[in-house]
């Protein structure tokens, strides 16, 4: 079941692979924070993937024309997921704003007045 | 009547008060800064009675299993769902009911000890709504039974605690810790939602019971595994994924610092859930044992090492910290090693898990207990530079005292609690491998060397000019910090009662995995 989905799998993993990347390599903050974001679409396709059922419908019994049902939890996962995403990217972009303020730069190079 | 509804719902009641105070101290706040002192002090009171009722509940009548939405809190499978718990479910057990305690009594003491240390500061409604939201944070990661629930709880104390991290702006350097915390964070949730993701696709459920009784340990439950051991042993700040940890703990204000102790050990608890609720014997407990226990050791030595040259007290502390959190590593490590062999597990297997146990709830109070003397030696003279201290101890002679009982306890000197944790470590590693016992006691000499030294700077020598009329802490910060040096020294005086009726039930509620999972599963 698994491996008729390869491509979505591909994309996925694709994804995730930019979105690390960009976060690792990336010195801009707002590009990091991009590759989180990334990321995060990765972790959400992944999850609705899982979900997918081919001609399955939705579990609503009345007038139902298959039996074929798809469990609803995969896409619950990932709309909170998506949710505590949004909280997450909204801290993210305060806390660079906020470095941009006091520092006047956003490149992590120049962001070191943490001692090592 | 009463009573018995709340004993009956104190599993949601835990998580919940915290939440409602969170969001309506902006509102309470408007009224008056007394007002909503109260207000989030008596929230916290009566977190913390819930968290102490529940735990008393857990350790005298069993796991307590609570299912939102049922009919019957106890009905954690619904009858027509073909033996499926189709609910979020909360299961209590023993080890939950320890971090609930740690998480209650820490909670209260910070949080009396705010009132007093942050009161100087603007945007007081947001610290307050944001510490609150770390204790429903930490209250539901040890309380749930859901997977994906643990990784909704773990985001919620990620974004509370980045935000506290950075609540003291600092001219910026606070921020630039946050931004380094919160952005490892959230790769590791991340990490650990695509895990929950494996879990869900091999085997449709996310209760913890349920994957644990279907574990078949396959290729994708390895990934799964190594996925879960790197995010989670990077959240509680082990090397080599503790870079985040000196910069967060030092530069988040101190009462925040102690709660990031417990947020870290809550991870921690997330790690030795995995580990043993849901895997257990299914996995390869030697190599997977031995692994916990090389990055305890790491953590030991290299926490240590890199403590002693610092000289900003708070980022000493946190190196210590690291350092401290190898021992726990170390002593459940050796525990899930022999995981499996009944007679090793009996000879020493459990002692060291339940030394291990015991660390962290040791840890928590007098870490605690240090990052909240060096909050009050920082509110009463601005620095935390060390070369800069001297004398201390003519005028601020409690917190001396405070900062004495935690320095003892943490390298281990009886009769404090560090010491009978770490006897339990030391003896029973020593019969598992003697070269790590040994190298858990150097560790710990060198801990004491490093506050030998740290207290002489700050609290020995003649009086400084410059500090001639410094004030001891005002009474609030004296009274938090008391409570914890009371668990310090009450700890450290009775181990054997705690050990009985607090660390055993916790060991062997995570070796027992059956127990668990029937609780949930009835049975089945």
């Amino acid at each position: 079941m698994l491996a008729s989905f390869s491509v979505t799998y591909l994309v996925i993993v694709a994804l995730a692979v930019i979105g690390l990347a960009t976060a690792a390599i990336k010195r801009n903050l707002i590009k990091i924070f991009l590759g989180i974001t990334i990321f995060e679409s990765a972790v959400n396709l992944f999850l609705v993937t899982l979900g997918y059922r081919d001609g399955a419908v939705a579990p609503i019994f009345t007038d139902a024309p298959s039996t074929e049902m798809v469990m609803a939890t995969p896409q619950a996962l990932t709309l909170t997921s998506i949710v505590i995403g949004v909280a997450t990217s909204a801290l993210l972009l305060s806390l660079a704003v906020l470095i941009w303020k006091h520092y006047g730069t956003v490149d992590t190079d120049k962001i070191r007045r943490l001692k090592e | 009547m009463i009573t018995d509804a709340i004993i009956a719902n104190s599993p949601a009641l835990l998580v919940m008060i915290p939440l409602i105070a969170a969001f309506a101290c902006p509102f309470i706040g408007r009224i008056s800064p007394a007002v909503r002192n109260i207000w989030v002090v008596g929230a916290m009171v009566l977190t913390a009675a819930m968290a102490l009722l529940l735990a008393g509940e857990v350790l005298s009548g069993g796991t307590v299993v609570y299912t939102f939405g049922a009919s019957a809190a106890g009905m954690s499978i619904p009858p027509d769902s073909g033996g499926i718990p189709v609910r979020i479910v909360f299961t209590v057990d023993a080890m939950s009911a320890l971090m609930q305690i740690i998480g209650g009594v820490t909670g209260l003491a910070v949080i009396l000890y705010s009132i007093a240390s942050d009161r100087r500061h603007t945007g007081l409604e947001s610290y307050y709504t944001l510490y609150l939201l770390m204790i429903a944070g930490v209250m539901g990661m040890v309380s749930t039974g859901d997977l994906f629930n643990f990784f909704v709880f773990l985001e919620i104390l990620s974004i509370a605690s980045a935000g506290l991290i950075a609540y003291r702006i600092d001219r910026g350097v606070a921020v630039e810790a946050a931004v380094k915390y919160f952005v490892l964070s959230t790769i590791g949730a991340m990490v650990i939602l695509v895990a929950i993701g494996i879990f869900y696709g091999e085997y449709d459920a996310l209760n913890i019971a349920v994957i644990a009784s279907r574990m078949q340990f396959t290729l994708l439950d390895q990934v799964a595994l190594v996925l879960m051991i790197a995010a989670l042993g990077m959240k509680c700040g082990a090397v080599p994924m503790h870079f985040w940890t000196p910069d967060a703990y030092s530069m988040a204000p101190s009462s925040i610092t102690a709660m990031l102790v417990v947020a870290s050990q809550a991870s921690l608890y997330g790690l030795f859930r995995v580990v043993f609720t849901l895997y257990n014997v299914t996995l390869n407990a030697a190599t997977v044992g031995w692994i916990i226990i090389v990055l305890g050791v790491l953590s030991m030595v290299v926490g240590v090492t890199m403590a002693i040259p610092q000289k900003d007290v708070k980022r000493l502390m946190a190196y210590h910290a690291i350092s401290q959190t190898g021992y726990m590593l170390l002593g459940v490590g050796v525990g899930l090693a022999v995981l499996g062999n009944q007679s090793l597990l009996d000879a020493f297997g459990y002692v060291a898990m339940e030394g291990g146990i015991f660390h962290i709830i040791n840890h928590a109070m007098y870490k605690g207990l240090l990052f909240l003397t060096a909050g009050a030696i920082f509110y009463r003279i601005g620095t935390r530079n060390l070369n800069r201290m001297g004398g201390l101890g003519h005028n601020m002679k409690y917190t001396m005292v405070f900062f004495v009982i935690g320095a003892l306890a943490i390298a281990g000197i009886p009769p404090f609690n560090g010491f009978a944790s770490k006897l339990m470590i030391y003896e029973s590693v020593f019969m598992f491998n003697p070269i790590l016992s040994i190298i858990a006691m150097v560790v710990s000499i060198l801990t004491l060397a490093s506050f030998v030294k740290v207290f002489h700077s700050i609290f020995m020598g003649p009086r400084l000019p410059e500090y001639a009329d410094v004030k001891e802490a005002p009474a609030p910060m004296l009274i938090g910090m008391g409570i914890l040096a009371v668990v310090v020294v009450l700890f450290g005086l009775f181990p054997g009662v705690v050990v009985d009726h607090l660390i055993e039930p916790a060991a062997q509620a995570l070796v027992n995995q059956g127990a668990y999972i029937s609780a949930v599963m009835g049975g089945v």
